[in-house]
């Protein structure tokens, strides 16, 4: 379960430019719950990702991770438990690396980069394995440096990287948002297929509503670092695009836009 | 003109240990540190010090590199945790070490011809006592550099070695792994120092002297060896020769040699295109200059190589 308690986030405090995102927001992630949230650009989406992270600080409140205050981890001891695809698909991987290398240092996490061999020789039919059923034909390039290949083929090895260790969260950053459809599309439905074998509780920031509808089980609108809409199970099921659409050029008008 | 080609080839080799400390650094960390001027006097003062003290000459070796490590540690430390930028936490070392060398060892200190060098200690007597002293010292300075190529080679294999490779490709992603990046960036700052250190010490093997002043524009020279070197890599890997050397299966390994073999060559190019300026007549007044200028040209040229191979 994940839990944001009476957050408060300010940037550039004590500046003329000080702006208050949040202010005693709260908001509970079920276990197993995978939660798409949309807003407009500025809504504070992104923010709440990286303050779950600890990519940024905040000035009150606080970060729960399974009932535990995590607020003093700092963003790397985060990430045992946590997974995060990024919107740029070079930000998931090592492009100077291959992929055996890239994939063989996701497959070490958790445990100690010691003096043993990188690249243990014997994974390679399991890197393989799990290359196949991406479906992208990517299985016979684990020796092309990351850098050679594709966007999509980056993202999608990018997911695979960042799920392959036992983990509880997931959090996706517009992760499609840099990929074309058809790309997108396959991307997206790797991520359901990986949410739902790994029982994971997942986050997942999106423009696509579409993507918002028809995947996860719970769909959180926001703006201005408030949550305008919180639909789960039966209720967002039945909700369609029109719906949130309707929403959303409301706020838009409200707020000029 | 062999004993000068000789001289060369050794001076080549022992300074290919200083360019692979850059290399870790500037290659891999992707981290100027400009602490290399003042870690590779460090290494010379300490083992300087040390025989004339009549310690084994085998033994400052591993000294050396430690206390060069602890000045890897100290800019390390000034950048990471102290969140100063990298090329001004060089500096700062690079500054304090200055006045620490000379506490250490003086402005100048001679080790004297009585004084066993690790060219001249037992075991390399008992082997090679009948070579003259200029084969000695390039059989010593290249069986010590591949020693020091392989296991860097080995370590860069490692599961650590990959982490550190990682982190100056995309910290990012070493953040994701759960590990500080910070520490993994300190890591190879100590590896790199360690290793100019050791550069010092032999050199001042070599040279049976320390100077203070010894240390200017070692890190422009490091520099140009890293970049002379993995620049012909690329472009070598690129041509027709190694495309046909990588379909065989046997040979397939010559096609993409290790960066640290570039460096060594690019080392030893170096050398050779410096002594060549000098003995066509310039005084050795002039060497920081053309070693300067000759870095200078490296850029320019290995810049346009890089375009090329992009567009090719």
């Amino acid at each position: 379960m994940l839990e944001l308690r009476n957050i408060t986030k300010v940037y550039n405090p004590g500046t003329v430019t000080e702006q208050t995102l949040f202010r005693d927001f709260s908001l509970s992630v079920e276990e197993g719950q995978f939660v798409s949230i949309v807003g407009s650009n500025g809504s504070g989406k992104t923010s709440l990702l990286n303050i779950i992270c600890g990519s940024i600080p905040v000035e009150a409140g606080e970060v729960l991770m399974d009932g535990k205050n995590i607020n003093k981890l700092k963003e790397y001891q985060r990430y045992a438990a946590m997974g995060r695809v990024y919107q740029n698909p070079a930000a998931g991987t090592c492009p100077g690396l291959t992929m055996l290398e890239n994939l063989s240092l996701a497959d070490n996490k958790g445990k100690t980069f010691g003096l043993s061999r990188g690249v243990n020789r014997q994974r390679r039919d399991f890197y393989r394995q799990q290359l196949q059923s991406l479906g992208l034909g990517l299985e016979d390039k684990l020796d092309v440096k990351m850098g050679a290949l594709s966007g999509g083929q980056r993202q999608a090895v990018a997911l695979l990287m960042a799920t392959m260790t036992p983990l509880k969260f997931l959090i996706l950053d517009e992760h499609t948002a840099a990929l074309d459809p058809k790309t997108a599309e396959i991307i997206m439905e790797l991520t359901d297929k990986v949410v739902r074998e790994k029982k994971l509780t997942a986050m997942m920031v999106t423009h696509n509503l579409r993507y918002a509808v028809e995947y996860g089980d719970r769909l959180i609108m926001m703006n201005q670092g408030q949550v305008v809409l919180d639909k789960a199970g039966a209720e967002k099921a039945a909700t369609s695009i029109d719906d949130i659409l309707e929403v959303f050029n409301q706020i838009s008008i409200e707020c000029g836009n | 003109m062999t004993d000068l080609l000789i001289g060369t080839l050794t001076q080549g080799l022992v300074y290919a240990l200083i360019s692979f400390g850059v290399y870790i650094t500037y290659s891999i960390l992707d981290f100027p540190d400009l602490g290399v001027d003042g870690t590779f006097p460090l290494g010379a003062a300490v083992t300087a010090v040390l025989l004339t003290k009549g310690v084994d000459p085998w033994l400052t070796l591993p000294i050396a590199m430690l206390v060069g490590g602890l000045a890897g540690l100290f800019t390390g430390f000034i950048h990471v945790r102290l969140k100063v930028r990298n090329l001004l936490a060089g500096i700062i070392t690079m500054t304090a070490l200055f006045s620490i060398n000379l506490q250490i060892a003086g402005s100048n200190l001679t080790v004297d011809r009585g004084t066993d060098t690790i060219f001249t200690s037992a075991p390399v007597m008992a082997l090679m006592g009948d070579a003259n002293n200029m084969t000695r010292k390039l059989v010593v300075s290249l069986v010590l550099i591949l020693v020091v190529k392989l296991v860097l080679d080995l370590y860069l294999r490692t599961k650590s070695g990959l982490l550190l490779r990682a982190v100056g490709d995309n910290a990012g992603l070493v953040t994701s792994l759960a590990k500080d990046k910070g520490r993994v960036k300190i890591l190879g700052l100590v590896i790199a120092n360690a290793l100019v250190a050791l550069g010092g010490c032999v050199v001042c093997h070599e040279q049976r002297s320390f100077s203070a002043t010894m240390g200017t524009g070692q890190l422009v020279y490091g520099l140009a060896a890293v970049i002379i070197g993995i620049s012909l890599m690329n472009y070598y890997s690129a041509s027709p020769l190694a495309r046909g050397l990588r379909k065989h299966r046997g040979l397939g390994w010559l096609a993409s040699p290790a960066g640290t073999t570039a460096v060594i060559l690019g080392s030893i190019l170096y050398k050779l295109c410096i002594q060549l300026a000098l003995s066509m007549g310039l005084p050795a007044n002039m060497m920081k200059l053309i070693t300067a200028l000759l870095f200078l040209l490296v850029l320019v040229l290995s810049g346009r190589k890089g375009e090329e191979i992009i567009h090719a």
